[in-house]
């Protein structure tokens, strides 16, 4: 098999050398956000912590670590590192209201970012010579246009189709002969589905490959995907609070995801204890962006569950693996690549209710497409003899969440103590999707 | 001039009305009309009982969702036209009915509709003018 790098210097740097570079780029980076960021400069003198303590990465453990909770509690700016003057973008995250992060980059961070995404994209075996179709959404998300400017990073032709209709989407394929799809896996099974169902041609469809990530997946879902798109089928992973996608993408060997670790250093921690865990070993992810100078996040809890590997992969590259993330630290779901929080649905019932009601999430995979319903036990409060009124009800609390949440559900109402308890406190989420990471 | 009446939340699920009698019948509450609206998901069950306090508390506490619905209950004559002649009533006054239903009452010859309306006072008033009976809760 013909193995092609971005980067190879980067990516199959050896280890001590990479130790060394990782390093540098620490203790420089502590510097800067000691100096630039009071909200560090604060959290590690509480500590008792200079720059000059860190001295390589072996001093990274003692670092603080930073959460989604930090970045929301300085919101939208107070973790920027740098003037908006030196920002050149910002994005936020697929959250919702109260839940949003914030994140910005300047003109080196696009950089670096395009470049992730490039050795990603070339890792998983495209060229330049690929046609590039990019069904992820563009906008304040990262993924549509996180994509688009690595594959323009690697001179790729992108064809920019952003998100819906699917019989646009795939005559698009035909007519510009994509080769490479980028977009959600659960999306690419709903295309593959629906060129079944419209029995297209699989000789007009000139794709070769896939980049499918912003949501949890697995190996039979991979399995699929291949076959019914006639590709193969890889996983980039990736958070907007890193980066986007192109922190970790898996190559021709399909045997873990590699970390571009040159500039995000992964750790993984028992997320109760916060101890480093060795190599195989499940636990929370964190990440350490040495390179970034807007947003340079230190060690940053992504609540992702994984394991890594240090072994050198039959690609050549030298770069530590992740293995797909097998779950979350928190309640997050995600659905068709939307983060969503319980809490956020409790949120919206509490303006219905004195009393927030009890309530379910049932997430399902229908055809390929997350479906979403929340389940309400009926209060006395939004009960009524009449059945106009309940149906308003149902109505203006689908309307609520669906506004909250940013993704369509459905609402049912149920009697009361009908939603199965456990030591008193509701269950919360059934998700029935399998492998959905829960 | 108004009675309760005992409204359920009721999902559609198999063997819930059998529930919901099991509970009056357990609390010997003698049930003496009632009527369901249904939609696709779930409905509400309406019911006239002897005891409408103790009906809800029987309920709520066996988990239902319930509420005591003042409503309009007017004795009618067990013949062709008795209806007719109550909502004509109603009409010539622009009230309008959210829902209703019928039962024959013991009391021979007669025939009872409850009624739910908007302005319930104005309603019973004027079907009182005109010579109908309103039963007393």
């Amino acid at each position: 098999m013909e193995i092609n790098y971005y980067n190879k210097e980067a990516e199959t740097m050896p280890r001590e050398k990479m130790q060394k570079l990782q390093s540098e780029r620490l203790r420089e980076m502590i510097g800067r956000v000691y100096n630039n960021t009071p909200h560090y400069r604060e959290k590690m003198d509480e500590m008792g912590l200079k720059p000059s303590d860190i001295k390589d990465i072996n001093d990274l453990t003692k670092l603080p670590f930073t959460y989604k909770d930090d970045l929301r509690d300085t919101f939208p700016y107070g973790m920027f590192a740098l003037p908006l003057s030196e920002v050149t973008r910002i994005h936020a995250s697929s959250g919702t209201t109260g839940k949003q992060t914030v994140v910005g980059y300047t003109n080196a961070d696009l950089d670096i970012w395009a470049e992730c995404v490039a050795r990603c994209l070339v890792g998983a075996g495209a060229t330049k010579e690929d046609i590039v179709h990019v069904s992820y959404g563009y906008g304040l998300f990262t993924g549509g246009l996180g994509l688009n400017n690595g594959a323009e990073k690697l001179g790729a032709s992108i064809i920019p189709v952003s998100t819906g209709n699917t019989a646009r989407q795939i005559q698009i394929m035909q007519d510009f002969g994509s080769t490479v799809l980028c977009c959600t896996p659960s999306y690419a099974m709903y295309i593959a589905e629906t060129m079944k169902e419209q029995k297209i041609d699989m000789n007009t469809i000139k794709l070769r490959l896939g980049l499918f990530g912003a949501e949890p997946w697995t190996e039979g879902m991979r399995d699929e995907i291949e076959k019914g798109l006639h590709i193969s089928a890889h996983d980039i992973y990736g958070l907007s609070e890193v980066c986007g996608p192109g922190v970790a993408c898996d190559c021709v060997y399909k045997n873990g995801l590699h970390i571009q670790e040159d500039h995000f250093i992964p750790e993984v921690i028992d997320p109760e204890s916060g101890e480093p865990l060795p190599d195989g070993q499940v636990g929370e992810l964190v990440f350490t962006c040495v390179t970034k100078q807007a947003l340079p996040l230190v060690r940053y809890r992504t609540k992702d569950l994984v394991s890594i590997t240090h072994e050198k992969c039959e690609c050549g590259r030298t770069t530590v693996r992740m293995n797909k993330p097998t779950g979350r630290t928190d309640d997050m779901l995600i659905i068709r690549g939307v983060n969503v929080f319980p809490s956020q649905v409790e949120s919206v019932l509490m303006r219905f209710s004195q009393i927030a009601p009890h309530y379910m999430i049932i997430v399902d995979r229908v055809n390929n497409l997350d479906v979403c319903e929340i389940v309400v036990e009926m209060s006395p409060e939004m009960f009524s003899d009449s059945v106009r009124h309940i149906e308003a009800l149902e109505k203006e609390l689908r309307q609520a969440i669906e506004s909250t949440l940013n993704i369509s559900v459905k609402v049912t109402l149920a009697e009361p103590k009908t939603i199965a308890r456990s030591e008193g406190k509701s269950k919360r989420v059934i998700d029935k999707r399998k492998g959905a990471g829960q | 001039m108004s009675i309760y009446q005992v409204s359920v939340f009721v999902e559609n699920k198999k063997g819930r009305l059998a529930d919901i009698a099991k509970v009056l019948a357990d609390n010997n509450i003698n049930i003496r009309a009632l009527s369901i609206a249904d939609t696709t998901n779930f409905g509400i069950l309406r019911l006239i009982v002897d005891d409408p306090q103790k009906a809800e508390a029987a309920l709520k506490a066996n988990n239902f969702t319930v509420s005591l619905t003042h409503v309009i209950a007017i004795e009618i004559p067990d013949v062709a036209g008795g209806l007719l002649q109550a909502l004509e009533v109603l009409n010539s006054e622009n009230i309008s009915i959210e829902y209703m239903y019928a039962f024959i009452d013991s009391t021979e010859g007669k025939a009872a509709v409850v009624m739910r309306v908007e302005d319930r006072k104005a309603a019973a008033d004027l079907l009182d003018k005109h010579g109908f009976k309103t039963i007393e809760g």
